[in-house]
C-alpha cells in the first residue's frame, strides 16, 4: 500500500517538475554511481526553520540538484519544522532512525548556538549524526559615512561613541558580533528584537542605528551601493578559516581587513586568551560552518558514501560556481571529512569558553539560560 | 518628465513579458493553484508557495516569476470565501471582511456580498498597481521616514479600532482587547527571551500561540459550533437572494470608498515591519468613519465588505516594495517569495528600481494581472460556491472540523496544537456568547507582538538621543509624521466611542442572570491576575514592561466592569447571555454535546492517529448526528478521508500521530 501510496504522490510530484523542466528546456540527468539506489524513493530534506528565511532558500538550492546527482534521481522534497528558535525540529530529528538515506536534516547557526550554550530546550546531541555537508558564510561590519571617516584600520578613535545596533537577539548568530564589539572594547547598545538583519540594516538607514553587519550576499547586495555614495564604510570582515583552522582575509572581500587585523591593530583588543578563544568558537558555528546537511546516527556507511559522492559531483559540477555564487557565495562547501571536522569543530566549546560567553551574556543583556 | 522618460519604456517592455502566452499560463496555474489553497480555511500563502519552491531553481526566470506572483495575487482573494461564507477569517488580510460579510451571508446573500468583495479585490489589485508604477520612484524615502516611533504610532491606530469595534458595552471591548495583548506576550520575549506564562517543562507555549489557532478558534469553532447546534444551512431562509450582479452594482456605487482604501492598502502595505496585519482594520476604521448612515455596520453593511477588500489586495502590490528595493519582506509570504526570487537568480536591492525596473514592473503587472484573472474567476465562482450557504450545515461541519484541525496542526507539528484549539476554540464560545468582542481581541493579539518590540526599541533608541541633547530627542519622537499619526489616532478614537454603540451592537442581545457574565469576567479576571503576576516576576526589565503595564491597565478594566455589574440591574446590557434568548436558546441541540464531536475528533486523533479517528468521526457523525443512510455515510465518510489525504500529499505535510504511532511507529503512510 505504502509503494502505491509513495508512487502516486511522487506522480503528483513529478507532474509539477514536469512543468519545471519543461520551462527550463535542459535534461540533463546523472546517472547513477555508489551502492545505495534511490530510484523511486522520496528523500526528504527536514529543515527546522520555517519557509521564510535563509535556511529555506539553501535548502531548496541543494533539494534539485541533490535529486539529480542521487542515485536514481529519488524525488528530494524539503520539509519544514519550525519552532522554539531550531530547537524543535533537531529534538524531532534526534528521535529517528530513518537508516535507508531517505531521510536528510539542515542545520544553521541557530540550531549550532543553543547546543553550544546549554540551552534548556536542547534533546538533541550533534556527535550522534553524521555530517555530509558543512556551508560557510561570512559577513562585514560596517559604519555610517561620518563616523566611517575616522577609521584607519583600527577602532581606538571609537572608545568614545554611544553605538546603537539593531539586534535579532543576543543568543542568535548577533552573539558573534557582538562579541566581537566587546573584543575591540566598544560601547554598543543593541537594540532586540529586530525580526532579521534586512530590518537591522533598515536602522542603520534611518540613521537609528550606527553600527551594523551583513552577510556577504545582503553586503553586496544592498550595502555597497551605500559605500559607494558615502553612507557607509566597511571596517572589516568576519573573515574565513583556512586549513589550519587560522582566521584569515574572506575571500569574497580580500581587499577588506579580517576582524583578527582589526583586533591586533586596536589597543583594547587581543587575539589571545579565553575572550578570543570564546569568540573564534562561536564565529566557526554561526559562520564559517553555518550551515550542515546530517543524516541520523544510524544511517550506515554506505548511505553516507553515496551522498558525500552526490554532493561532491554537485560541487564539482562545471556551472557549480555560477549557481552558488549569488545563492551561497564563495565559499568553501566541505564534504566527506572535511565537513566531519568542520562539524566537530563548530559544535564544540571549550567550558572557558562557554562559561565566559555566559558569564557575559548575563553581565550584559540579562540574558540566562535557565 | 524624466520619469515618464524612464518608467515609460520599461513599462512597455513589461507589458509584452506578461502578456506572452507562456508567461500568461504559468500566471494561470499559479492563480489556479493559489485558489484552490487559499480557499481552504487556515491554509494560506506559504503553503502555496512553499509548494512551488522546490521548483523554482533552475527556472526560466519569468515563467517562475509568474507562477509565484500568479499564487501570491490570489491568496487574499480566495481567503475571502472562508470569511464571508463561513466567519472564518482565511487569514490576516480578509480578518475585518467577517464583521459584515459572514452577517450578510446568514441573510441568504453570501453571492452579493461575495461579489462585492471580489470586484473591490480586482479594483484594488489594479489601482494599487497603478499607484505603485509611480510611487516606486518615491517609496524609498518614505520608507526611510518610517522609523521607529512612526511604525508604533501606526501600530496604536491599528489598535484605536478597538474603539469602533468595542461593542455595546465600550469597557467589554478594552477588556477583549487587552487580554488579546496579553494572550500574544505569552512564550519567550522576542528580545531577551524570558518566559511569559511559559516554561521550558512544557515546550509547545514557548513560542507563542499561533495566529493561525487563534483565529480559527476564536471565529471558525464558535461560529461552526453555533450553526450546527440549529441544523440548518448558513443562509437562514435557505436561499440566496441576491446574485452577483448585485454585488458588483454595490462596488460601482461605492467605487470612491474603493479607491480610497485602495490608496491606503497600497501605503500601509509599503512600510515595511507591519505586513498585512493592521491594513484591513484601519479600512474598515475608515470606512465607518466617513460613512453618513453607520447602522447597518456589523449587521451587513455591503460597505464594510468593499473597504477592507480593496485594501488587502493593493497591500500586496505595496508589501511589494520593501521586498524588492530593500529586499526585506513585509509579510510571512513575502519571506517566501524573497527566497523563491533569490532560486530564480534574482537579486532584490536597491538596484532593481534603478537598473532592473523593467522586471520590477514586470512583477507589479503579473500581480495586476493575477487579480483580474483571480477575482473575475472568483466573481463567476461566487454563486455556485455561495449555493454552501443553502446546504444543511450538518453536512458541512464535519468537514470543516477535519480541515480546520489539520490546518492547525501545521502551526507546530505536535499534538498540543489541538489542544491548544480547543482552548481557545473554548475562549471563543464565551467571548461570544457573553458579547464580548471578538475583533477587539483579535486585533489585540495580532498587534501584541509589534506593539511591544517597536515601544521597546522606540524607547530605548530615544533614550540615547536623549542623552545626547533634548532637542535630538524631542525630533526623534515628535516628528511631523508621528504627530500627525497621532492626530489620526484621537480622530479615530473620538469618533469610534461615539460610533460604537451602532456598529457590533448586538442591539437586542438576550440578557439574563447575572451568574454566567460575572463568573466568566471573574475567570478572565483570575487568568489576568496570574499573567500580571506572573510578569512581575521577570528580572529583565525590557521583557516586564509590557506585560505589566498592559496587565495592570486591563485588570484595572475588569475591576471596573464587575463593579458596574455589581451595581446594574439584571437585564443590562453588561449581563448580555446568547443562551438566554434568541437563537442559540432555541437551538434543537445544547453546546456541549455539539462541541463534544469536535473535541471527539481529537481525542480520537490522539489515541490512533487523525486519519483513523478521522475515519471514525466522520462515521460516527454522518450515522448519529445527521442520521443519514448508511450508504451515504460511508461515501462522505470516505470522501472526507480522500480529499484529506490527497492534500496533505500534494502539500507534502504530516499528520498528528496518536499513541498507536507511538507504539508502532513502523505504520503504512497515510496512518502514520
Amino acid at each position: 500500500m505504502t509503494d502505491i501510496l509513495q508512487a502516486v504522490r511522487g506522480a503528483a510530484l513529478g507532474a509539477v517538475a514536469g512543468v519545471a523542466a519543461m520551462a527550463m528546456g535542459t535534461t540533463a540527468f546523472a546517472g547513477g554511481h555508489g551502492g545505495v539506489d534511490f530510484a523511486g524513493k522520496t528523500v526528504e530534506f527536514v529543515i527546522p526553520f520555517s519557509e521564510s528565511g535563509g535556511s529555506a532558500r539553501w535548502a531548496n538550492f541543494f533539494a534539485p540538484l541533490l535529486s539529480e546527482h542521487l542515485p536514481g534521481n529519488p524525488v528530494v522534497v524539503v520539509r519544514y519544522r519550525p519552532g522554539a528558535g531550531s530547537t524543535a525540529g533537531a529534538n524531532w530529528f534526534q528521535e529517528q532512525t530513518t537508516d535507508d538515506g531517505t531521510l536528510i536534516f539542515g542545520t544553521s547557526g541557530s540550531t549550532q548556538f543553543p547546543y553550544l550554550l546549554g540551552d534548556p530546550r536542547v534533546r538533541y546531541e550533534y556527535k550522534d549524526w553524521r555530517p555530509v555537508l558543512a556551508s560557510g558564510t561570512g559577513g562585514v561590519v560596517y559604519l555610517p559615512g561620518d563616523l566611517g571617516a575616522d577609521y584607519d584600520g583600527d577602532m581606538d578613535a571609537f572608545t568614545d561613541v554611544d553605538f546603537l545596533y539593531g539586534s535579532q537577539g543576543a543568543t542568535t548568530l548577533d552573539l558573534v558580533p557582538l562579541l566581537a564589539f566587546k573584543l575591540l572594547g566598544l560601547t554598543v547598545d543593541p537594540v532586540f528584537g529586530i525580526e532579521g538583519r534586512g530590518d537591522g540594516r533598515l536602522m542603520f538607514e534611518r540613521g537609528e542605528a550606527n553600527i551594523d553587519y551583513q552577510t556577504s550576499s545582503a553586503y553586496l547586495r544592498s550595502v555597497v551601493p551605500m559605500v559607494e555614495s558615502g553612507m557607509a564604510v566597511p571596517v572589516f570582515s568576519y573573515g574565513a578559516l583556512n586549513d589550519a583552522g587560522e582566521i584569515v582575509r574572506d575571500p569574497t572581500f580580500p581587499d577588506m581587513p579580517s576582524f583578527k587585523e582589526v583586533c591586533e591593530a586596536t589597543a583594547a583588543c587581543s587575539t589571545e586568551g579565553t575572550a578570543w578563544e570564546a569568540y573564534k568558537a562561536f564565529f566557526i558555528a554561526g559562520f564559517a560552518a553555518q550551515k550542515m546537511i546530517y543524516l541520523p546516527g544510524t544511517a550506515s556507511d554506505d548511505v553516507v558514501a553515496t551522498y558525500t559522492k552526490a554532493l561532491q559531483d554537485i560541487i564539482a559540477r562545471p556551472d557549480f560556481a555560477e549557481l552558488a555564487a549569488a545563492e551561497l557565495g564563495v565559499y568553501p562547501q566541505l564534504t566527506g571529512n572535511g565537513a566531519i571536522s568542520a562539524s566537530d569543530q563548530a559544535t564544540t566549546v571549550s567550558a572557558e569558553s562557554k562559561a565566559y560567553v555566559l558569564d557575559w551574556l548575563k553581565a550584559d543583556y540579562g540574558v540566562t539560560m535557565e | 518628465m524624466d520619469l515618464l522618460a524612464t518608467a515609460l519604456p520599461a513599462l512597455g517592455e513589461a507589458l509584452t513579458l506578461v502578456l506572452q502566452p507562456q508567461q500568461f499560463l504559468f500566471l494561470v496555474t499559479g492563480v489556479l493553484l493559489g485558489l484552490s489553497i487559499g480557499v481552504l480555511p487556515g491554509l494560506g500563502g506559504i503553503a502555496g508557495l512553499s509548494l512551488v519552491l522546490p521548483f523554482m531553481f533552475g527556472m526560466e526566470p519569468v515563467s517562475g516569476l509568474a507562477l509565484m506572483v500568479g499564487l501570491i495575487a490570489v491568496i487574499p482573494t480566495s481567503d475571502t470565501f472562508s470569511s464571508v461564507l463561513l466567519g472564518i477569517p482565511g487569514s490576516t488580510a480578509s480578518q475585518a471582511t467577517v464583521l459584515d460579510g459572514f452577517p450578510l451571508a446568514r441573510k441568504g446573500e453570501a453571492a452579493r456580498a461575495l461579489a462585492a468583495a471580489f470586484a473591490s479585490s480586482l479594483f484594488g489589485g489594479l489601482l494599487g498597481a497603478t499607484i505603485l508604477t509611480f510611487f516606486i520612484f518615491f517609496a524609498r524615502p518614505l520608507i526611510l521616514a518610517f522609523g521607529l516611533p512612526e511604525m508604533l504610532m501606526i501600530t496604536i491606530l491599528g489598535l484605536s479600532m478597538v474603539a469602533i469595534l468595542a461593542g455595546r458595552v465600550p469597557l467589554k471591548g478594552l477588556v477583549a482587547a487587552g487580554l488579546g495583548l496579553m494572550v500574544g506576550t505569552i512564550g519567550a520575549a522576542g528580545a531577551g527571551g524570558s518566559l511569559r506564562m511559559a516554561s521550558y517543562d512544557f515546550p509547545y507555549l514557548i513560542d507563542g500561540l499561533q495566529l493561525v489557532i487563534i483565529g480559527l478558534g476564536i471565529y471558525a469553532i464558535p461560529e461552526i459550533v453555533s450553526l450546527l447546534r440549529q441544523d440548518r444551512a448558513i443562509s437562514r431562509d435557505g436561499g440566496l437572494g441576491k446574485g452577483w450582479l448585485e454585488g458588483v452594482q454595490d462596488w460601482w456605487r461605492n467605487k470612491w470608498l474603493s479607491v480610497k482604501c485602495s490608496a491606503i492598502g497600497v501605503i500601509v502595505g509599503v512600510i515595511p515591519g507591519l505586513g498585512g496585519s493592521v491594513v484591513d482594520w484601519i479600512a474598515y476604521g475608515f470606512t465607518v468613519q466617513t460613512a453618513r448612515d453607520k447602522s447597518k455596520f456589523g449587521s451587513g453593511d455591503i460597505r464594510g465588505v468593499i473597504g477592507p477588500e480593496s485594501s488587502n489586495n493593493a497591500k500586496e502590490g505595496g508589501g511589494l516594495v520593501p521586498t524588492l528595493i530593500f529586499g526585506i519582506p513585509g509579510s510571512g509570504s513575502m519571506a517566501v517569495f524573497l527566497g523563491g526570487l533569490a532560486l530564480l537568480g534574482y537579486d532584490p536591492g536597491p538596484h532593481m528600481v534603478r537598473n532592473n525596473l523593467d522586471i520590477t514592473y514586470t512583477i507589479v503587472w503579473s500581480l495586476a494581472l493575477a487579480n483580474v484573472v483571480g477575482a473575475g474567476l472568483c466573481i463567476l465562482l461566487s454563486t455556485p460556491i455561495a449555493k454552501l450557504t443553502t446546504i444543511r450545515f450538518t453536512l458541512l461541519a464535519p468537514f470543516l472540523f477535519m480541515i480546520i484541525a489539520f490546518a492547525a496542526f501545521q502551526s507546530s507539528q505536535q499534538l498540543e496544537d489541538l489542544a491548544a484549539l480547543v482552548a481557545i476554540g473554548l475562549l471563543g464560545i464565551f467571548l461570544r456568547r457573553f458579547d464580548y468582542s471578538r475583533p477587539a481581541f483579535l486585533i489585540g493579539f495580532v498587534l501584541s507582538h509589534q506593539a511591544e518590540s517597536f515601544a521597546n526599541m522606540a524607547n530605548q533608541i530615544a533614550g540615547s538621543r536623549f542623552r545626547r541633547s533634548f532637542e535630538a530627542g524631542i525630533d526623534y519622537i515628535a516628528s511631523s509624521l508621528s504627530l500627525a499619526l497621532l492626530a489620526l489616532t484621537v480622530i479615530s478614537v473620538v469618533v469610534g466611542i461615539r460610533q460604537a454603540k451602532h456598529i457590533l451592537g448586538n442591539d437586542n442581545a438576550p440578557t439574563g442572570a447575572k451568574r454566567g457574565p460575572v463568573v466568566f469576567l471573574l475567570l478572565i479576571t483570575a487568568y489576568l491576575s496570574v499573567a500580571w503576576i506572573d510578569a512581575l516576576t521577570i528580572s529583565r526589565m525590557g521583557d516586564k514592561i509590557f506585560p505589566v503595564t498592559v496587565g495592570a491597565i486591563t485588570l484595572i478594566c475588569c475591576l471596573l466592569l464587575l463593579l458596574k455589574m455589581m451595581r446594574a440591574p439584571e437585564g443590562h446590557a453588561v449581563f448580555a447571555d446568547l443562551e438566554t434568548g434568541g437563537e442559540d436558546a432555541e437551538a434543537p441541540h445544547g453546546l456541549w454535546s455539539t462541541l463534544g464531536w469536535f473535541v471527539g475528533l481529537l481525542i480520537a486523533s490522539s489515541l490512533v492517529g487523525f486519519i483513523l479517528g478521522l475515519a471514525a468521526f466522520l462515521l460516527a457523525f454522518f450515522r448519529v448526528r445527521a442520521g443519514l443512510g448508511w450508504g451515504r455515510v460511508v461515501l462522505f465518510s470516505v470522501l472526507g478521508v480522500l480529499f484529506m489525504c490527497f492534500l496533505a500529499w500534494t502539500l507534502g505535510r504530516d499528520f498528528p500521530p496518536g499513541l498507536l504511532q507511538a507504539s508502532y511507529p513502523k505504520m503504512p503512510w497515510p496512518l502514520t
